[in-house]
């Protein structure tokens, strides 16, 4: 079994699976159990200031199924904890004082004051938490009263937050980013300007799921009424992992310590985001869905796949596709691929096809020598993976390099040199080659 | 009619047809379709129904998430012979119909997951278990059948040394000897049998049988703990009339043979063939007879199909593979045909009377010319007995307790051999099983 443990900002925690500050984390007999189950840390629930929130009496999910009921994407409208400031605090002290091999991290959300902030911060300090976590991210409730994602919509907030509460705690500080932003580079920009240790992110989505047509209103429902609320579950995943990369990759915060979130269900999700720069991951809905037990295969998968690939401990591989995410600019446009179908696993449905025909470039044939028959057209295939993509059967349908000869489309000859949009004839704005 | 029994009834390529594998393995994407349709339960209900209790969710999660050779720890870190098992178990009877699916009538294939699993492990030719660090002390365990197998793995895998005495020419025991072949196809006991010992540690010993070539005596003060994993060593008699004549033989011979020809198509089985029993080997013997081609096949059981020990999915398999079942009748008598073979048999039609099977005083006759007798097996004690080393014994089996110790200190015993016992093959296995953690325990005060 390989080696899982992780070290975030000094943070250690004996494998990188900690479950994200939520439901789950709301209490000190859910963390006991998640702990006991395997979970190497937690994001306890955002505590606030006294008198706590209350929560509404109706419905606080709505969900997304697959046709066979496998939850995909899940919504709320919960707020922080609704639970007074005093009982979360003596029950982090007692879970860190129990479980010192774990991480966990305190999320917070005050209002935008400095002194709110200042009177919070030794208060959770005194628990022995490991860090906190700044919850400018949750898009329902809370922004309406000024806080949650109201404030990570604006870089500057998100700054002079961060500023205060490192200047006023020494505990690692991760600012929690929420995704309902046109560009996330800039909070999270904000968040490194500020002093904060580390960002996490995504926090949910803003959503509605679903209109009820009988009463004509949003589904879930609460007395004929309904709220967006922020959507996440494994719908969520691509929408954070391309986050996750810019803050990555951007010059600006290459380094940056991230915490990723966003749908993570299993080892290779998990794998994927580590990749991508993630030096923990959170998870919530797969915890939410089928129990804390679904951290064993995680763990185990992560593990099996790291001992397959030779890694020794997840270090060696987080961050280790951060340097193929790139500005499409600098795509190869030299580098020519063809549908290939395999007429030995083709089951002849035609999807490729029709979607071709219908939607793209008439590329794939429907008959050969009267039979029903679907072959590729070089001469019209552009390369864009749809009949892949459709295709019912896995690896029936393949992109197949060409790196010889003339490409049958264009009629010109394969440049096996790289060669991007910055130098293309086309480009009014080219450089010139060199 | 004279007696017909003889091999050659189909072709080579009709017997290897009709004895192809029962279940292929899933496809990748099979496998993942019907693996996306378990719950995850929580304390979930297949576990439970698994005598080894091997945690079905996770390992089908790890289906799930592409990882075949971890789904495949999981299954043999319970159940060591979990490639054999998801042959062979009746799964429709335990895991299967434990599945909360079963309310749609389609519960999740468990079975073929795990065989697709194991099989794609195995494939690899890796072994996943290590041995810990070497104990000193050593165990000899009597049969290489599945319960002596799994004791034997978990032991080596504990650090401790042992060597297996087996009075067969080859490891596997019943898995070898005594399951249909379309339930085993490509040797897959015997490449079972290498992958349990290539985790080293244990020496296998063919041909040498407990009572004959070896005593409990001996083993006791040579080993620092026994298990018994002997099999059952004699066959029930009908107790009829015609009984010795030339054509009535023991299904698990007739079962046997088969496993061991080197070319099915040659093993003779006659033209009407009648088989007494209701369990698997029952059906095993009459289903096989008819794909090596006997015209009619029939299977009569004393009582209803309901009470048969053959899960209900064999009894169908039986029926569609063209045997005939016929229930509630008993054999009377056996009567030699012209040429003083078999040349039929009679029966009395029974019935139950307030728990009690009677006859009804109706008969009737079927001609046959070959009986094959599977209604049940006996343990045979006598290899323990002379011996200063004293084994209670509890309907005409060992006595064993949870932990599978038996009433003497330093044996041990599980499968067939104890009394209680499920008759399955993962039953043995978690005998084997639990009595290794017993004896690691007696061995190292652990």
């Amino acid at each position: 079994m390989a080696n899982l443990q992780t070290n975030f900002l000094g943070i250690k925690s004996p494998n990188p699976f900690w479950l994200a500050s939520a439901p789950p984390t709301d209490r000190e007999v859910n963390v006991t159990r998640a702990f006991k189950a395997g979970w190497g840390g937690v994001v306890w629930k955002t505590l606030g200031e006294d008198p706590h929130v209350v929560n509404v009496n109706g419905p606080r999910y709505g969900a997304i199924h697959s046709n066979d009921r496998r939850l995909i994407g899940l919504n709320n409208i919960e707020l922080i904890t609704d639970r007074p400031l005093e009982v979360n605090l003596r029950e982090i002290k007692a879970v860190k004082k129990a479980w010192p091999d774990r991480a966990i991290i305190v999320s917070l959300m005050v209002p935008c004051e400095e002194e709110a902030w200042k009177k919070i911060l030794p208060l959770v300090e005194d628990t022995g938490a490991d860090g906190i976590e700044l919850n400018f991210g949750c898009p329902h409730g809370m922004s309406e009263r000024g806080m949650g994602a109201a404030v990570g919509q604006v870089p500057e907030y998100v700054e002079m937050v961060a500023r205060w509460c490192k200047q006023n705690t020494r505990m690692p500080v991760i600012v929690k980013l929420t995704p309902n932003i046109t560009d996330v580079r800039q909070p999270a920009r904000a968040a490194k300007n500020g002093g904060a240790d580390a960002v996490s992110l995504i926090n949910t989505i803003n959503s509605v799921m679903g209109v009820d047509l009988d009463i004509m209103a949003p589904s879930p429902h609460i007395d004929g009424k309904g709220t967006h609320g922020g959507y996440c579950g494994p719908a969520v995943k691509p929408i954070a992992m391309s986050m996750v990369s810019e803050i990555a990759r951007d010059p600006d915060t290459q380094g940056l310590p991230i915490s990723a979130i966003g749908g993570i269900t299993t080892w290779r999700d998990a794998a994927e985001f580590m990749a991508l720069g993630a030096g923990t991951v959170q998870v919530c809905t797969a915890a939410m869905t089928y129990g804390f037990k679904i951290v064993e295969e995680m763990k185990l998968g992560l593990s099996d796949w790291m001992d397959e690939k030779g890694y020794t401990s997840v270090d060696q591989f987080v961050g280790m596709a951060v340097p193929n995410v790139t500005d499409w600019q600098y795509l190869n446009l030299n580098y020519v691929v063809k549908a290939k179908i395999d007429q030995e696993s083709c089951i002849k449905c035609g999807r490729c096809h029709i979607v071709c025909e219908d939607t793209s470039h008439q590329a794939i044939w429907a008959e050969k020598d009267g039979q029903r028959h679907f072959e590729v057209n070089d001469a019209e295939c552009v390369g864009c993976n749809l009949c892949v993509s459709v295709c019912p059967v896995e690896n029936c349908i393949t992109m197949e390099q060409q790196t010889d000869g003339v490409d049958a489309r264009t009629g010109t000859p394969i440049n096996p040199e790289y060669s991007n949009w910055t130098t293309h004839p086309n480009n009014p704005m080219r450089v010139a080659a060199e | 009619m004279p007696s017909d029994i003889r091999g050659d009834r189909l072709s080579p390529a009709e017997v290897e047809s009709n004895f192809a594998d029962l279940h292929p393995l899933l496809s990748k994407h099979e496998a993942v379709v019907e693996a996306d349709r378990c719950y995850f339960c929580h304390d979930a209900p297949c576990v439970t129904a698994c005598p080894t209790g091997i945690d079905i969710p996770l390992f089908i999660r790890q289906i799930l998430t592409d990882n075949p050779s971890g789904s495949a720890k999981t299954i043999l870190s319970e159940n060591i012979l979990g490639g054999m098992c998801a042959r062979v178990c009746p799964t429709e009877t335990l895991c299967e119909q434990a599945c909360v699916r079963e309310i749609e009538h389609k519960p999740v294939r468990i079975g073929e997951l795990q065989r697709y699993a194991t099989d794609h492990l195995m494939e690899t030719g890796t072994q996943p278990f290590e041995r810990a660090p070497l104990t000193g002390k050593k165990a000899a365990v009597v049969g290489a059948g599945p319960a002596g197998l799994s004791c034997a793995h978990r032991l080596a895998m504990l650090g401790h040394e042992v060597t297996i005495f087996e009075a067969k020419e080859k490891g596997g025991g019943l898995n070898e000897y005594g399951i249909a072949a379309y339930k085993a196809v490509d040797e897959f006991a015997q490449k079972e049998l290498d992958f349990v010992l290539s985790i080293g540690g244990i020496e296998l010993k063919n041909g040498v049988a407990l009572g004959r070539d070896v005593t409990l005596d001996s083993l006791v003060s040579d080993f620092d703990a026994v298990f018994l994993g002997l099999g059952l060593g004699a066959t029930n008699g009908l107790g009829v009339d015609g009984e010795a004549l030339d054509g009535v033989a023991d299904a698990v011979d007739f079962i046997e043979d088969l496993r061991q020809a080197p070319a099915m198509e040659k093993v003779a089985v006659g033209s009407n063939v009648v088989v007494i029993g209701g369990g698997m080997t029952a059906i095993d013997a009459a289903v096989q007879s008819k794909l090596l081609g006997a015209d009619e096949v029939t299977l009569v059981y004393r009582r209803g199909a309901d009470r048969m020990n053959a899960s209900p999915y064999e009894q169908s398999l039986a029926k569609e593979k063209g045997v005939v079942l016929r229930h509630w009748a008993r054999p009377e008598k056996i009567d030699a045909g012209p040429d003083g073979k078999v040349g039929s048999i009679s029966f009395a039609r029974t019935k139950d009377e307030g728990g009690k099977l009677v006859d009804t005083g109706a008969q009737f006759t079927l001609e046959a010319d070959m009986v094959l007798k599977a209604i049940g097996q006996t343990f045979v004690p006598v290899p323990l007995q002379g011996n200063a080393a004293e084994i209670a014994l509890e309907s005409g089996r060992i006595k064993a307790g949870a932990d599978r110790r038996s009433s003497h200190p330093k044996i041990w015993a599980g499968g067939d051999a104890v009394a209680g016992g499920e008759d399955l093959t993962v039953a043995a296995v978690e005998d084997g099983k639990q009595a290794a953690l017993s004896i690691h325990n007696a061995l190292t005060g652990a």
